[in-house]
């Protein structure tokens, strides 16, 4: 697949923008700035760019803890994630959320989840919706390969087989389940071999190459759109930070020479220099790329750090829906 | 128009009805399509609508409530069956962790009008497994609502509400009550979520119940007319959220109340009647608030010990007699 030179670069935007949302993340953590868990997405960047660039607003997806990457692919701005994060007002959610809870209905983003496996099912909810009301949208649910382990994720990828519903099952397998390496928690090296048990595609990718995990999320997306059900992506991929926090080395559970090998592969390093060497874009052409969304990402600082905090007395607003509300 | 259907047809008509009204309704669970669900719930649907709009789906309750909170979020009003309330306990991540909380942890963005249907309550020989009556558990979590019906008539009432809520909303259809006959009108109607009724007025002592348990106590206060004993019964209807206001006001027009469930009786939704009536009516009581409920063991098999297990009528006499007897201040 030859793809355009637009879309190439939109690729690498979508990348640039989750490395720089989640740089600014880790600093502002490590500055005590923002309350909570953190669990960063950074090195699997090309797995949320890959997919989401193949899906519009109306597509919808579901995440998991390790869920900023994921809204930013999918169209989330820095200004209402990064008061999100810090729990203000102006937040996508309100503040009630926070990084683990971080959604946008109108992109499509149905929620970074806290609970591992829970995002897969509602994924086929929506998928069931889609077919149901016949609009041509898929879901994707992207998920780790410690996920695969739960029966949530079974139930979903079986009940989505049954019922032939345009569903992408994306698994970013980073090796590590939390704090535990994944060859020590199943006894096959592969995610993918799971697809056959339930009767459905499955294609390894490398997802370090956001080209490559486009290409098959395309084919995946394009399966689903007529009507041909669910498909299983599994991208080979490394998240460079420690499971939650900023630490990237000096970890228990992963030695510094494999981060090291994996960091060689840097999803957007890689892209730049290839888009380079094929004459597509300069070296000043990414310069000015980084340079334009780090400002984006000061002006969203700027705008956390100015926005009001919620008010403590609107801690009940919203725990349930006015009947007169009709969804959309 | 009324004419006399069982708690089951009326559940059923409930939603055939609603169903002929929105075509963003669809029911989902096991065995409901060609079968009709195993208490027959679910009836001639899929005859009447579809293989589309009722389907028959794996055993899989974590995948059909995450049908449900997913194809809700995306606009649709799902019915899904989890087919024995104890099997919400395979569901309770997606019920409790995802259903209940999607519209709070998204500021509010979202809407959930998803209705949960499932069996609940003992009597039948079921075991522990197939017999538990839940509701504390679910009762307690905030972003659900709950319903138990005690009759046809509420039955057809409170599931058209469930299925017009925009909220998750668990209707409990107790097991026992299937076969109960009542009068139903034939139109449409909505018994509002949250109001409590009133099933027999009287001066002595207030029995709160529902379920089933709410016509045993009927039957019990029915019985102790002949000794003067003059009882009201309140059925909450809605357990989530309850109208504590109707239960209050009847405590300080009777000063003595007991709560009948069949749910073990320790931190039983009992717990939270009592506690709420001393909050808020103190200085009404002429007795403590008496607790008739089952006995702290799993639901025993045997019929003969599932029948020691279970609130009795005499149970409830019991309970009642010791409120009244008490010296009143």
């Amino acid at each position: 697949m030859e793809l355009s030179t637009d879309l190439q670069m939109d690729l690498h935007r979508r990348m640039v923008r989750i490395r720089l949302f989640e740089e600014a993340a880790g600093r502002l953590a490590e500055a005590a700035k923002l309350p909570g868990f953190l669990h960063l997405y950074v090195g699997q960047e090309a797995v949320a760019s890959g997919v989401c660039a193949t899906l519009s607003d109306d597509d919808q997806i579901t995440s998991t803890h390790r869920g900023h990457g994921h809204l930013v692919a999918k169209g989330g701005q820095f200004n209402e994630m990064m008061a999100e994060l810090m729990g203000k007002s102006t937040g996508y959610c309100k503040g009630r959320g926070g990084s683990m809870h971080i959604s946008n209905l109108d992109v499509g983003m149905l929620g970074a989840n806290g609970i591992v496996g829970a995002g897969a099912p509602i994924a086929v909810g929506a998928g069931f919706a889609n077919k149901y009301s016949d609009n041509g949208n898929v879901s994707a649910a992207f998920f780790g390969d410690g996920s695969t382990n739960i029966g949530a994720f079974h139930e979903a990828a079986n009940m989505a087989c049954a019922l032939k519903l345009p569903v992408l099952f994306i698994c970013e397998n980073n090796e590590y389940g939390e704090f535990t390496a994944r060859k020590d928690t199943m006894a096959i090296t592969d995610i993918v071999d799971r697809a056959a048990g339930y009767g459905m595609p499955g294609v390894i990718v490398d997802g370090m190459d956001v080209v490559a995990v486009h290409e098959a999320a395309v084919e995946a997306a394009a399966r689903a759109r007529r009507g041909e059900g669910p498909s299983l992506i599994e991208a080979k991929t490394y998240r460079f930070y420690n499971h939650h926090g900023v630490q990237n080395l000096g970890l228990k559970y992963r030695t510094d020479d494999e981060v090291a090998v994996w960091k060689e592969r840097d999803p957007i390093f890689t892209f730049e220099d290839r888009l380079i060497e094929a004459g597509t874009a300069t070296r000043a052409d990414f310069d000015s790329i980084w340079e334009e969304l780090r400002a984006d990402i000061e002006t969203a600082i700027q705008f956390a750090e100015d926005s009001p905090l919620p008010d403590p007395e609107a801690v009940l607003d919203d725990v349930y829906s006015p009947r007169e509300e009709v969804p959309a | 128009m009324s004419r006399k259907l069982s708690y089951v047809q009326a559940f059923n008509e409930a939603v055939r009805q609603e169903m002929a009204a929105d075509d963003d309704i669809f029911c989902a669970g096991e065995d409901i399509g060609a079968f009709g669900g195993v208490f027959q719930s679910y009836a001639g649907l899929q005859a009447e609508f579809g293989k589309r709009r009722v389907v028959d789906t794996p055993i899989s309750e974590q995948a059909i409530i995450g049908l449900g909170v997913g194809a809700a979020v995306t606009g649709l009003r799902p019915i899904v069956d989890i087919m024995f309330m104890d099997f919400i306990c395979v569901a309770f991540d997606q019920i409790v962790n995802q259903a209940a909380k999607l519209k709070y942890m998204f500021g509010g963005a979202a809407t959930i009008p998803l209705t949960i249907t499932t069996g609940g309550g003992g009597g039948l020989s079921a075991a522990a497994q197939h017999s538990q009556s839940l509701e504390a558990l679910i009762c307690h979590i905030p972003g659900l609502k709950v319903v138990h019906p005690s009759n046809p008539y509420d039955m057809k009432g409170l599931m058209t509400a469930c299925i017009r809520e925009n909220n998750p909303t668990i209707m409990i259809k107790h097991k026992r009550l299937l076969g109960m006959s009542g009068e139903v009108p034939e139109e449409q109607y909505e018994i509002p979520l949250g109001k409590a009724s009133v099933l027999r007025e009287g001066n002595d002592v207030t029995v709160v119940g529902w379920g089933r348990m709410v016509n045993e106590a009927l039957t019990a206060a029915d019985q102790l007319a002949a000794d003067g004993i003059d009882v009201e019964v309140i059925d909450p209807r809605t357990l989530q959220p309850l109208d504590t206001a109707t239960i209050i006001e009847s405590v300080k027009k009777t000063n003595r109340v007991v709560v009948v469930h069949e749910a073990v009786r320790f931190g039983g939704l009992g717990a939270e009647v009592a506690a709420q009536i001393q909050e808020e009516a103190f200085d009404y009581l002429d007795a403590p608030v008496g607790r008739i409920a089952a006995p702290f063991s799993p639901v025993p098999f045997s019929p003969v010990l599932e029948a020691h297990y279970l609130p009795s009528i005499d149970d409830i006499q019991a309970g009642i007699r010791a409120a009244v007897a008490r010296p009143g201040l």
